[in-house]
């Protein structure tokens, strides 16, 4: 076992760590950085609360080895907001009820704006099929569906 | 009144949401706990099996490794954790935090290591030696109650835990006599409770104070606390049990009351260090409670017009490896009635212990798996005699000049089953327009002759909720000038923080603006229970209101004394109260609580001015409220591949008066999914020995948004007598009829095949075996 | 859930990647995408000593092309970035059609075709899709390098012919003749899960709407993904009209052995399995006609 020197740019600001082989990119961002916004719902992939946007792609950060992510830009909840504003996707989660608990709020957000960038998402069926990787025990999605939805407009 | 508009009933957007969509929650691992060590525990890998040898000196020597411990160097603590609902004839055996002896479940803990990192703590655990001897062992109450069956506990006679029952009137009689009998056996699988958010626990000792500061994602910490003052043998004033402002998810499995709960902070004590244990999944999936299985051979006796004369149910129950309380068997056996007028009532229920992790509350709490039952025979009832399923329920339902209406037999709270109020007809009949029932039939009819399989299910309910004993709420006028509402309830999701700073706002007639909301800590508040059986809203809701009422007045008698003048010429404008002819003269509650709350050090108090704002309620219900609803489901079923399509689904729900719309909306909806996934998807299946067989979310499959369908959801509004604020429960009414309106929706779908619909929950496989069967049989 | 300790290490060229391979043998893994592996690591159901990973072993692998008739997808290309070329797609719907049901865009994302292939799980879209293709799986070591086909390639539950020290380098996949049909099925609890059955299919018709070449083949019924020759040769020469279909479906039944598992019973699966199938040569047939 070693450390690695990595250099990753989180939400535009550049940390120069060192980190185990085995640490998790997930573990990282939220023990080491600190951003404890992103969550560990079941460390296997299938939960989606960790999704972070890794060089332009929505992924699973506990499935990624932090010294993977060795000159990469990563993007996390945490990036999101304008200043103090909520910017539009956090504000429709918002008005639209989007989330209770929150705990899976973050990975939710993050798959969402992946996949806006890619372009607009215009029926409840692409819309369920946008949040289709991610899963939320308190809200039945109504609301999700509705704040992707309207982000999009 | 200052022209401000009702708070109660308002959809107020909810303050919890702005930390949590920028990543600023404060969920328990997120929290701050410097040099916090990290706890992993050894957990059995036999359902049943004796500890022969355990050696954790290899785990010890490990560097990083801070202490390891076995369930017999815990022996100061090692006292039964004991069941939250007794019977007195309830066969009990000791549930320790952590046995040193026999182990009864897989996922039961069996040592304990403190490391530097997580990641150290699970590789001592692999350096952890111990030798079983593996005992025969139960996996199912089928099992359990088998002819000479292995025993779930090698020292016990049977496996039987209790037996309930519960009787009205003479059901063997009326059963003789009645004009028409059907029975079925309906089995409903193993589900858990699947909160994101595990549980954890992280504790800090004191030593100066002798204090221990306890953080727990627990829906009841005044519970915990006081299982934690037993165990602990300390005063409940040295333990603070926090529940974190941000906690993802509980739906029953958080408010029991674990082992971990009990190890961990007594790690704290004795290493005197800060320590945390983050429950990961794959610990979830086997040490958290779970609920759901068990079996009803069901029979009911009715008349040529479809009225029920009587109904017997025979029920079988998992209750686990140990008893943790009896509160979902004794649920079963007072729910299965539902909204009906049944004139003979007997339902007896055995609770069975088998090696699986013992079961408790999960959202629903007994109360699907009897609505499933009875549902599913109002169906063949309406089949046998040809009578349409939802006109043989119209004439059964208990009408609303009925109420309050004794069922008959007792509920788990200790009172006598009496529905407050409601108006079944009402939601059956709003339910079933909102879908179209009729033309539904139609269409049903035009499918079938193309060869199409569409099905429609209903299912009626009703949900004891707002239980007792009492919830409490404390407010006080801080010296910032603020309202400060202080619950014991803590929240798991709710929107606690919004929906009590509405009601604060309604008592005190002031914008909650000023008002804050704080929840769920032993230490800023002594009493408490917690949220479990949708209970909240109508306990610590009126406690919230009325001692908010109290503060107003509270408020005004020292304004008046501020300005001179008589509290009846008062008003609240803002943050100040102020003279309603006048609005020039005023006090703001900053002024207020510099008069009455920090006063000035040796000087005496004006002249009638009472010192310390702060008022409190307790609200003890008289008994539970009952809530009720309809759901209603069109299907389309592949026969071959036996996917079910949800066409069309829509909820009647009645949880009396409600306090933020948009937050009940989401409380049945986000309960629907649940009821979804148990009704098609969600299995925790054990093999015949216990082992448990979905320990994964890819063997354990939750519903995501592409599985959900969209729902029309409609509310009637009857107030509950029982309660000032006429509320009842919302959380689990979306889960409770789901898998019976979905069973219903299939096996009508797939009448023209005859097939049976007798398990849940109903995935593909299941249904297209059904299929099979009827197809081989016919 | 955290993974125990192992060395981790990144070569920088195929060489380096190879050597590793070569130093430490059955001691090591090859980290592509990871997107089996990791939640294996995890859950502690894997440990391995090294963990090698090749995302940084040049672009090259990491770009799939189309040359003339052969696709070639490399080691490091990723299952999203297949899914969007519409080069590879147009020359090979059946691979996006499998695609979109392979589990979520943000597993997609890191999960690579090689890795998925190399993890070789029978029930998986990829393994049965490749099966009913001409394909050349080209196997990488510091001994040099050799090339299998499907057949050969995938030996029995998540065992492939890589050797410890072989990297999957790449596939190549010679385009389906002009006018092939390809349909993939698949039946899945829910979206992005697990296939409890599926069936892959190329099928060639003569303008009579005569078969006159076919390749089938399930997934989730064997060790590995099954070719169905019996089915293939059964509806060769046929119209596809019902009555050949639903000998298929009697012949597919007969020729898959699934096993059950706490989802679906052994028997639910050969059901399925005939289903799928009947449906899959129904689809031919009607996109075939238009």
């Amino acid at each position: 076992m070693a450390e690695h020197p990595i250099t990753v740019t989180v939400n535009d600001i550049e940390y120069q760590r060192s980190v185990p082989d085995r640490l998790t990119l997930a573990d990282f961002l939220r023990e080491k950085l600190r951003l404890t916004g992103t969550h560990l719902g079941c460390e296997h992939g299938v939960c989606g609360a960790c999704t972070v946007i890794v060089d332009g792609a929505a992924v699973r950060s506990c499935l990624m080895l932090a010294v993977q992510a060795d000159g990469c830009q990563v993007e996390t909840v945490e990036g999101l907001a304008e200043g103090p504003e909520l910017n539009p996707l956090q504000q429709a989660f918002q008005r639209n009820y989007a989330l209770q608990c929150g705990f899976c709020t973050a990975g939710f957000l993050m798959s969402v704006t992946a996949a806006l960038r890619d372009g607009p998402v215009t029926t409840d069926t692409e819309a369920r099929d946008v949040l289709s990787g991610n899963i939320c025990r308190c809200t039945g999605y109504t609301g999700l569906v509705k704040a992707v939805l309207e982000a999009s407009e | 009144m200052t022209g401000t508009v009702p708070m109660i009933g308002a959809s107020v957007p909810r303050r919890e949401d702005r930390r949590l969509l920028i990543g600023r929650g404060r969920y328990l691992d997120d929290l701050d706990l410097p040099d916090a060590l990290a706890v992993a525990f050894l957990r059995s890998p036999h359902p049943h099996a004796r500890i022969q040898r355990i050696d954790v000196s290899a785990a010890l020597a490990m560097p990083g490794v801070v202490a390891a411990f076995t369930g017999a160097d815990l022996a100061p603590i090692q006292r039964p954790l004991a069941p939250k609902v007794l019977h007195p004839d309830l066969v009990d055996f000791p549930r320790l935090p952590m046995p040193p002896h026999e182990v009864h479940y897989v996922g039961e803990p069996v040592a304990v290591v403190v490391a530097d990192t997580r990641y150290l703590a699970e590789d001592a655990l692999e350096l952890i030696d111990i030798d079983y001897e593996e005992l025969p062992s139960v996996g199912s109450t089928a099992v359990a109650l088998a002819e000479n069956p292995p025993l779930a506990h090698a020292d016990a006679e049977s496996n039987i835990a209790v037996r309930l029952r519960q009787r009205s009137g003479t059901p063997e009689d009326a059963l003789r006599t009645a004009p028409h009998r059907l029975s079925g056996e309906f089995h409903v699988i193993r589900g858990g409770g699947h909160s994101m958010e595990p549980r954890a626990v992280a504790a800090r000792f004191e030593p100066a104070t002798g204090q221990v500061t306890i953080w727990d994602t627990t829906q009841s910490p005044h519970y915990a606390r006081q299982q934690l003052s037993l165990a602990y043998d300390m005063p409940e004033d040295d333990i603070r049990v926090i529940a974190p402002p941000d906690v993802g998810g509980g739906f029953g499995p958080k408010a029991q009351f674990y082992g971990e709960e009990v190890v961990v902070p007594w790690l704290a004590m004795t290493l005197g260090r800060a320590v945390k244990w983050v429950e990961d999944r794959q610990e979830n999936f086997v040490a958290t409670m779970m609920e759901r299985a068990q079996t009803h051979r069901i029979e009911v006796g009715f008349d040529d017009n479809g009225k029920l004369l009587v109904v017997r149910d025979f029920i079988e129950h998992d209750q686990g490896a140990y008893c943790a309380g009896l509160q979902v068997p004794s649920i079963t056996t007072s729910t299965v009635p539902g909204p009906y007028r049944i004139p003979n009532i007997h339902t007896e229920l055995i609770a069975c212990y088998t090696n699986a992790v013992p079961t408790s509350s999960v959202r629903g709490a007994g109360r699907p798996q009897a609505v499933f039952a009875m549902e599913r025979m109002m169906d063949r009832i309406a089949e046998y005699l040809d009578i349409d399923p939802a006109e043989l329920r119209r004439r059964n339902l208990i009408p609303p000049e009925e109420f309050p209406y004794q069922v008959g037999i007792m509920f788990r709270d200790g009172s006598p089953l009496t529905y407050d109020s409601g108006d079944f007809p009402a939601l059956l009949d709003g339910t079933l327009d909102r879908l179209g029932y009729d033309a539904a039939r139609e269409e049903q009819r035009v499918a079938r002759e193309h060869g199409r399989y569409v099905g429609i299910g209903i299912a009626v309910y009703v949900e004891g909720c707002g239980l007792g004993p009492y919830e409490g709420a404390k407010l006080r006028l801080t010296n910032q000038g603020r309202i400060l509402v202080t619950l014991a309830a803590a929240g798991q999701g709710q929107g606690y923080e919004t929906v009590y700073a509405q009601i604060a706002a309604d008592a005190l007639e002031m914008d909650m603006a000023h008002i804050d909301v704080t929840t769920g800590d032993t230490g800023r508040i002594p009493f408490g229970q917690g949220t479990f059986a949708s209970r909240i809203t109508a306990t610590a809701g009126p406690a919230v209101f009325d001692a908010a009422l109290q503060m107003r007045e509270r408020l005004f008698d020292t304004a008046s004394r501020l300005i001179g003048c008589d509290p009846g010429d008062l008003t609240v404008s803002g943050d100040t109260i102020c003279l309603d002819t006048d609005p020039e003269k005023s006090v703001s509650l900053l002024d207020i609580a510099r008069a009455a709350n920090i006063g000035k050090h040796g000087i005496t108090l004006r002249d009638g001015i009472k010192p310390g704002i702060e008022t409190v309620s307790y609200f003890a219900p008289a008994r539970a409220a009952y809530a009720s609803g309809a759901h209603a489901a069109i299907v389309e079923v592949d026969p071959d591949t036996g996917a079910v399509r949800i066409v069309k689904y829509v909820i009647g729900h009645d949880c009396g008066n409600v306090i933020n719309p948009r937050l009940v909306d989401g409380q049945v909806l986000g309960g629907f999914a649940h009821g979804l996934g148990n009704a098609l998807y969600e299995e925790a299946a054990y093999d015949p020995d216990g082992q448990p067989q979905a320990t994964s979310y890819l063997d354990y499959t939750l519903v995501s948004a592409a599985e959900v369908p969209p729902v029309e959801l409609f509310h009637l509004h009857t107030p509950s007598p029982l309660n000032p604020l006429g509320a009842k429960g919302a959380g689990e009414g979306g889960t409770i009829p789901a898998p019976a309106a979905l069973a219903n929706a299939i096996e009508d779908a797939l009448r023209p095949l005859g097939a049976r619909i007798t398990i849940a929950p109903m995935t593909p496989a299941r249904v297209a075996d059904a299929v099979h069967a009827a197809r081989q049989d016919g | 859930m955290k993974p125990a300790p192992f060395t981790y290490h990144v070569p920088r060229s195929l060489p380096e990647a190879l050597d590793l391979l070569a130093e430490h043998g059955d001691d090591a893994k090859v980290l592509a995408g990871g997107q089996s592996l990791m939640p294996m690591l995890n859950f502690r159901l894997a440990q391995i000593e090294h963990l090698v990973d090749i995302n940084r072993i040049g672009a090259e692998h990491a770009t799939p092309r189309v040359d003339g008739a052969t696709i070639t997808i490399p080691a490091l290309a990723r299952q999203r970035q297949i899914e969007r070329n519409a080069e590879i797609v147009a020359a090979l719907p059946l691979l996006g059609a499998a695609l979109h049901q392979v589990a979520h865009p943000q597993i997609r994302n890191r999960g690579t075709i090689c890795g998925s292939l190399a993890h070789a799980d029978p029930a998986a879209e990829l393994p049965t899709v490749l099966s009913v293709v001409d394909a050349t799986f080209t196997l990488a070591s510091a001994r040099g390098v050799r090339t299998v086909d499907v057949a050969e390639f995938f030996q029995f539950y998540f065992t492939t012919a890589l050797e410890p020290d072989e990297l999957l380098l790449q596939v190549d996949i010679r385009k389906p003749a002009p006018g092939t049909v390809t349909v993939f099925r698949e039946f899945a609890t829910r979206r992005g899960d697990f296939a409890l059955g599926a069936i892959a299919a190329t099928c060639r018709f003569d303008a009579s709407g005569t078969v006159v070449d076919t390749r089938i083949a399930a997934a989730g019924v064997s060790a590995t993904p099954l070719r169905l020759t019996a089915v293939e040769q059964l509806v060769t020469g046929t119209d596809l009209n019902p009555e050949v279909l639903a000998a298929a479906a009697d012949a597919t039944s007969a020729s898959v052995e699934p096993t059950g598992d706490i989802h679906a019973s052994a028997d639910y699966r050969r059901r399925l399995t005939a289903t799928l199938l009947r449906r899959t040569l129904a689809a031919a047939k009607e996109e075939h006609h238009g």
